[in-house]
C-alpha cells in the first residue's frame, strides 16, 4: 500500500498529487511535461517535493511536516529509467547483481537469485554479455531484473515501451503484467500511449486534464 | 668512451618529477574536480580561474609567481626558511612547478570525462541501494576512467617537459636539480652536442612509447 499526499512548484505550474495505491498497477498518463516523471523521481527519493508525505507500507519515507526524507538507498523502491540506465561497464550478471551486493544482507538471506531471476525473463543466456550488445527488449527485461533483484516494496516504470517497437511492446506488456501478479507490489507506470493504459492500467490519471484546469495538477485516487 | 661522457642523472630526475607530480595532480585534482563538476557554490568560477591560469600564462610567470610564494622570501617560503625548510634549488620546487603547470589539463580532461559520466547511471545505483561512496568506484570513476587517463598522460607529458617555471624555481644544478629539457638547452648552450641528441632522442621515444601504450591499452577496453 502507498499512501502520498505532495506539492511541488515546478517552472510553470505547481504539482500537486494525492495517490492512495494497493497492490495494483496505477498508469500515470500524460503528454512530455506533464510532470509524469518529476512525480517518480519524488517518490524514489531523487527529488524533493515541497510538502507533503509519502508512506509505503505503514513506513513513513517522507514527511514534511516530521522532518522525515529517507536517502533514496533506504526507500526501497525500484526504478526503471526511460533509457533503462544499464551500467554500461558491467555484464548482465553484475548489473542484476549489483543492487544485492550493497544490501548488507548474509548469504542465503535474499530470496532471488540473479541468475534464476533471468532465466525467468528468458535472458539467462545473455548473462555475460555487456548492454551494449543486447537489443531494446533485451536492455528491458535486465533493467527489469535488477530493479526486481533486491526485492522492492514499490516499483516505478517511466515509459518503460516507448523506445521499443511494436512487438516486442506487445510482448513486454504481458511480461509486466505477469511480473505485477508475482510480485504483489504497487506498480506505477509512467505512459503517454493510452494502449499502455487500457492494457495494463488497474488505475489510469490522465495528466493532462489536470494541468489544464487552473493550471495546476490535481491527482485524485482512492482504491 | 661515449657513455662516460654521458650523464644520465637529469634523466633519472625527470621521471622522478613527472612521476611525483603526476600522483599529487591525480590525487588532488580528481576528487576536487568531482567536486566541482556535480555541485554548485559560491566563488567556484573564480576557484576555476585560477586553477586554470597556469595553462595559459607564460611558465616564466608561473615562475616568477611560485618565487614570490617559495622563494626565500616568500608568502610561504618565509614561514618555512623559520622552520629550516629551503624549497627554491631543490628538486622539490621542480616538483611544484611541474604539479603547479599540469594540474590544468588534468582537470580539464577529469572534469569533461565527469561530465560524460550519465546522472541517471548514479541515480539508479543509488535506488538499488548503493551508498556515495561505492557508486564514486564502482559507477563514476570506472566510467570517467578513460578520460581520466587522458589527463594522467597529458600531466605527465607536461611535467616531463616543464622547463620555464622549473628553471626559475629549481634553477639548473647538475645532479640535484638538473632536469631533461634544462639540461637539453644547457648543452646546445656550451655546444656539447652528444649530450643533447642523446636527451632528445631517449626523451622522445620515451613519451613516445607511453602515449602508444596507453592508447593501445584503452583501445582494448570492452565496452
Amino acid at each position: 500500500m502507498l499512501e502520498v499526499s505532495l506539492t511541488k512548484r515546478l517552472w510553470h505550474f505547481t504539482l500537486d498529487v494525492q495517490l492512495r495505491v494497493a497492490n495494483q498497477i496505477l498508469i500515470l498518463l500524460g503528454p512530455s511535461g506533464s510532470g509524469k516523471t518529476t512525480i517518480l523521481q519524488i517518490l524514489a527519493g531523487l527529488l524533493n517535493p515541497d510538502e507533503g508525505f509519502i508512506k509505503l507500507n505503514d513506513r513513513i519515507i517522507y514527511s514534511s511536516s516530521k522532518k522525515i526524507n529517507s536517502s533514496p538507498q533506504a526507500r526501497n523502491i525500484g526504478y526503471l529509467f526511460q533509457n533503462y540506465a544499464l551500467f554500461p561497464h558491467m555484464t548482465v550478471r553484475q548489473n542484476v547483481s549489483y543492487g544485492l551486493k550493497c544490501q548488507n544482507k548474509k548469504q542465503g538471506e535474499s530470496t532471488v537469485d540473479p541468475v534464476k531471476i533471468l532465466d525467468s525473463f528468458g535472458i539467462g543466456h545473455l548473462i555475460d554479455r555487456y548492454p551494449g550488445q543486447l537489443s531494446g527488449g533485451e536492455k528491458q527485461r535486465v533493467a527489469l531484473a535488477r530493479a526486481l533483484v533486491v526485492e522492492p516494496e514499490l516499483l516505478l516504470l517511466d515509459e518503460p515501451f516507448s523506445a521499443l517497437d511494436k512487438n516486442t511492446k506487445i510482448s513486454l506488456r504481458q511480461e509486466v503484467k505477469k511480473l505485477h501478479k508475482h510480485w504483489q507490489i504497487p506498480f506505477i507506470l509512467v505512459t503517454h500511449d493510452e494502449e499502455d493504459a487500457q492494457i495494463l492500467g488497474d488505475i489510469t490519471i490522465s495528466l493532462e486534464n489536470g494541468q489544464c484546469v487552473g493550471n495546476s495538477l490535481k491527482v485524485v485516487v482512492a482504491s | 668512451m661515449f657513455m662516460q661522457e654521458m650523464d644520465w642523472r637529469p634523466l633519472i630526475l625527470s621521471i622522478r618529477v613527472a612521476i611525483i607530480a603526476t600522483v599529487v595532480v591525480t590525487c588532488l585534482g580528481v576528487p576536487l574536480t568531482r567536486l566541482m563538476a556535480r555541485r554548485e557554490f559560491w566563488g567556484k568560477d573564480f576557484l576555476e580561474a585560477a586553477i586554470t591560469l597556469p595553462m595559459v600564462l607564460p611558465p616564466s610567470v608561473v615562475g616568477y609567481g611560485l618565487l614570490m610564494l617559495i622563494g626565500k622570501n616568500g608568502l610561504l617560503g618565509k614561514t618555512l626558511a623559520e622552520l629550516g625548510l629551503t624549497l627554491v634549488f631543490t628538486w622539490y620546487a621542480a616538483v611544484i612547478a611541474s604539479t603547479v603547470v599540469a594540474f590544468p589539463l588534468m582537470y580539464q580532461s577529469a572534469k569533461a570525462a565527469f561530465k560524460s559520466v550519465d546522472v541517471n547511471l548514479e541515480k539508479a545505483a543509488r535506488t538499488l541501494g548503493a551508498s556515495e561512496m561505492r557508486i564514486f568506484f564502482t559507477v563514476t570513476l570506472p566510467l570517467a576512467w578513460p578520460g581520466i587517463l587522458a589527463g594522467l598522460v597529458l600531466t605527465f607529458a607536461r611535467a616531463l617537459g616543464e622547463f620555464g617555471a622549473t628553471l626559475m624555481v629549481a634553477g639548473n644544478i647538475p645532479g640535484q636539480t638538473q632536469t631533461i629539457p634544462t639540461a637539453i638547452y644547457f648543452a646546445v648552450e656550451s655546444g656539447k652536442n652528444v649530450m643533447a641528441k642523446t636527451l632528445v632522442a631517449v626523451i622522445t621515444v620515451f613519451s613516445f612509447c607511453v602515449i602508444f601504450w596507453i592508447n593501445r591499452w584503452a583501445k582494448k577496453q570492452k565496452y
